[in-house]
């Protein structure tokens, strides 16, 4: 455990330079900057590192399909919306160890040949946007960052972006969107931002983890890295865990760690000694596990042969006191109120499933109300702008179909 | 250009590269309904109602957003597509209010043709509606939200094509609704009363206050003309009604205007119908005028200029050329000064 991201932990006062510093920070930087940029890229690639941000796409093949040209403006953009629900692990690399992120970010936009970042962070993590800030200036301070970095001649600076309070704007084009100024939808891809992204030009989006395993990749190489996980799932994951549990937080494990292991172990088992119903193993997005399916390997391959997706690594544990009627009229709701509105089946739809739903959680529902909800998630996913009405539907629609007798007992 | 060959629904077609999916459909008869596409606002991707499946490509795809290539394999009509074509009509029945029983829009609302093609006569869907007032406050425009399919036409016309940035989406979920400026009433915006989003409009939610129950499309004659007011020469269809206009659309398939019209050309055409209006010549006798014909009135101004021209010399002659007239007949009065008059005095109201 603790092996990539979370390797500092403990140390006080990390997020100060010195204390970075002391710990062997910025040696990537310096490894980096001595090397060609294609070399990092095809290093990153050889990690098998994917996207830590829920869809789980290979950095490095990502940063590939940009322009090679040095001339062409390229923009790098850090994820750092972190807007799903029961997800929370930006956050501990963010507040804690900021100069990681900082390292990963100009490694990256060497490796890309971007002249300029963007961390775009959620609006309600204020404090820890002036964690960023405070070390982003300390950094630039030093030359780790901004003009002559390490006394090269090559420029990379990093601006905060604060969001203003909506998930859409984690989906990776509403978030270029946002940062234009104009309101948080989803653009139509293709273009996908590589050849098309932040005022037109090529640009990476990546996640905060992502970015932060960048620095151990250069350090170590690749095989230290694929010495963590399993085949196409290599690294580490930082799991969050919530609900109830008896010791909920961020723990960081290699991927394809047992689910069972990381609630019964890692987070010290369901609290009050109580049975598990179920869990949501990828943040609120990521289809439903029943409790006799929680024998599986956390990692992004392993979900999906079981149904759901690993996502955020955002664990929710239900224990059988919990209605699921009620987790889906919760879920129902957020994504109703979330949904950016640009596209008829999320927009209508979401907002009619979680009308449906609140009617049959009422006791007001009839057998045509689940009916109803069931064909709109049906015809939902695949048919959505972006991917918040896919998910959307494929996490309510787990819901009903695995606990079904709990939403018939509710209408009879 | 390159050409491609492409199976859509089991039929082989030959075209060539850089169109949609869509386009090459309609080229060859097949139908695929569309709602938020319009061939001068382009594709959207918002509606999702014209998704048709891919050999090899997961989910459904938009077709107006879709590049045809070659040796695509397409289907239109799988159970699949025509179940998720069938909720996005019934999710939108369910939403608005879509009474087209007294709506304007009849006959001409592409959401009505959709349902039609789908057989759909009701929602089985709860009803949403959500009762926004209708925003009268414009003295030409009706907006009634409530029939509104958030379809982007009405905004990509006002920002792209008119280029008057009045309109954009406000508000996001099921909230989400057209807004002028920022969220003021039509009539209090910025708006210069152009008409171009109305004509975009597939519903009945952008219609005109002064042809409301005038007429349904389908009893109105429909004459191609030029518009009268200025040189540009924007081709218009009147929409006649016993010989009345009741409306006036901009011609969306020629030059010079490809659809688009002002204020003028689009909703100035009252004066056509004016008991005001002149209609024959008048002359003035004694102090009054008089009606006369047209061969009294042409000799009385032919004999004047000649006098005039004898007694002045054609240089006291001066000819003003009118913008409300085309450029042929401001050519015509050119040569009438310089051949007939024999003058180089001629001007144009459209250079003071
Ligand atoms: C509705 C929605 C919300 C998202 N929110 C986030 C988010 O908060 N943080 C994030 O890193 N990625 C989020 N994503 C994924 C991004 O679109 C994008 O795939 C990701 O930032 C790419 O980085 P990665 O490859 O490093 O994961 C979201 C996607 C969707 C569809
Ligand atoms: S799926 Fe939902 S969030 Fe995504 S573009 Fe459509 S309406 Fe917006
Ligand atoms: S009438 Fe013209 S200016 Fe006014 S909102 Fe419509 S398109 Fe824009
Ligand atoms: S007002 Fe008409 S054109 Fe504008 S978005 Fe609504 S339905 Fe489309």
């Amino acid at each position: 455990m603790n092996n990539i991201l979370l390797s500092k932990k403990g140390i006080i006062d990390l997020h100060s330079l010195k204390k970075y510093i002391a710990h062997g920070g910025y040696e990537a930087l310096k490894k980096a900057l001595s090397m060609p940029p294609e070399n990092i890229i095809s290093m990153v690639i050889e990690s098998g590192l994917r996207g830590r941000g829920g869809a789980g796409f290979p950095a490095g093949m990502k940063w590939k399909f940009l322009p090679k040209e040095r001339e062409i403006t390229k923009y790098l953009i850090c994820n750092a919306d972190e807007g799903e629900p029961g997800t929370f692990k930006d956050r501990q690399i963010m507040e804690f160890d900021p100069h990681l992120l900082i390292e990963g970010m100009t490694i990256t936009a060497y490796a890309i040949g971007a002249c300029r970042g963007f961390i775009y962070i959620r609006g309600e993590y204020d404090w820890i946007a002036k964690v960023l800030i405070r070390a982003l200036k300390e950094a630039e301070d030093h030359g780790f960052s901004g003009d002559y970095i390490l006394g090269t001649d090559y420029q990379f600076c990093i601006d905060v972006f604060r969001g203003a309070g909506s998930y859409i704007c984690g989906e990776e084009t509403a978030l270029l969107e946002s940062i234009e100024g104009k309101a948080g939808r989803p653009r139509l891809k293709p273009p996908f931002p590589a050849t098309f992204g932040l005022y037109g030009k090529p640009t990476v989006v990546q996640n905060v983890a992502t970015l932060s395993s960048i620095p151990f990749i250069v350090n170590n190489g690749p095989d230290a890295f694929k010495t963590f996980g399993k085949p196409r799932n290599y690294g580490t994951m930082l799991f969050g865990i919530c609900g109830h549990v008896n010791k909920p937080g961020v723990y960081e494990y290699p991927m394809g760690t047992s689910l069972k292991k990381l609630i019964y172990e890692v987070a010290g088992g369901i609290k009050g000694n109580k049975g598990l119903k179920a869990v949501i193993p990828g943040g609120l997005s990521a289809p439903i596990l029943k409790a006799d399916e929680i024998d599986i390997e956390m990692d992004f391959d392993s979900l999906i042969a079981a149904g759901s997706i690993l996502g955020t690594g955002g664990i929710i544990v239900l224990d059988e006191n919990v209605s699921i009627p009620f987790v889906a009229q919760k879920a129902a709701k957020f994504f109703a109120h979330e949904s950016c509105g640009q596209c008829t089946p999320c927009r209508e739809g979401t907002n009619i499933i979680k009308f449906l739903i609140d009617r049959i959680a009422a006791g007001e529902g009839s057998l045509t109300d689940i009916e109803q909800v069931l064909r709109l998630c049906r015809c939902i996913k695949g048919s959505t702008l972006c991917a918040m009405g896919d998910t959307a539907a494929f996490s309510i629609e787990t819901m009903v179909k695995k606990f079904r007798g709990e939403f018939e007992s509710l209408v009879k | 250009m390159k050409n491609i060959s492409l199976n859509i629904d089991g039929k082989n077609i030959k075209t060539v590269e850089r169109k949609t999916v869509l386009n090459v459909a309609r080229e060859n008869g097949i139908y695929i309904p569309t709602l938020c596409y319009h061939p001068r606002t382009k594709q959207a991707g918002k509606c999702r109602i014209c998704v048709v499946e891919v050999k090899g490509l997961p989910g459904l795809r938009v077709s107006c957003s879709l590049e045809a290539k070659d040796g695509m394999e397409v289907l239109t009509n799988t159970g699949r597509i025509i179940e998720t074509r069938k909720m996005i009509v019934e999710l939108y029945l369910s939403s608005g209010r879509h009474n087209c029983i007294s709506c304007e829009g009849s006959g001409t609302c592409e959401l009505q043709d959709a349902a039609y093609h789908l057989g759909i006569e009701k929602s089985s869907f709860p009803n949403m509606t959500k009762d926004i007032p209708i925003d009268t406050s414009s003295p030409m425009i009706i907006r009634d939200m409530n029939k509104c399919i958030q379809c982007y036409r009405c905004i990509a016309g006002c920002n792209d094509i008119a280029v008057n940035e009045v309109l954009d989406m406000g508000f996001r979920s099921s909230r989400m609704t057209v807004v002028c400026d920022t969220n003021k009433p039509m009539g209090k915006s910025s708006c210069v009363i152009c008409g171009e989003c109305v004509q975009l409009c597939p519903t009945g939610a952008l219609t005109e206050r002064k042809s409301a129950t005038k007429g349904r499309d389908w009893e109105t004659g429909k004459i191609k003309t030029t518009c009268p007011y200025c040189g540009v020469g924007c081709q218009m269809y009147l929409h006649v009604r016993d010989n009345e206009i009741i409306k006036v659309t901009g011609a969306e398939d020629t030059a010079p205007n490809y659809g688009s019209l002002c204020i003028k050309g689009r909703f100035g055409y009252d004066f056509v119908h004016s008991h005001e209006r002149l209609r024959s010549p008048l002359l003035r006798k004694n102090g009054e005028f008089a009606e006369v014909s047209w061969e009294d009135a042409l000799d009385f101004t032919a004999k004047k200029l000649l006098e005039i021209k004898k007694n002045h010399g054609p240089e006291s002659i001066v000819g003003i050329g009118c913008a409300r007239t085309t450029n042929e007949n401001n050519y015509v009065m050119m040569k009438f000064m310089r051949a007939v008059i024999g003058t180089n005095n001629v001007d144009h109201c459209a250079r003071t």
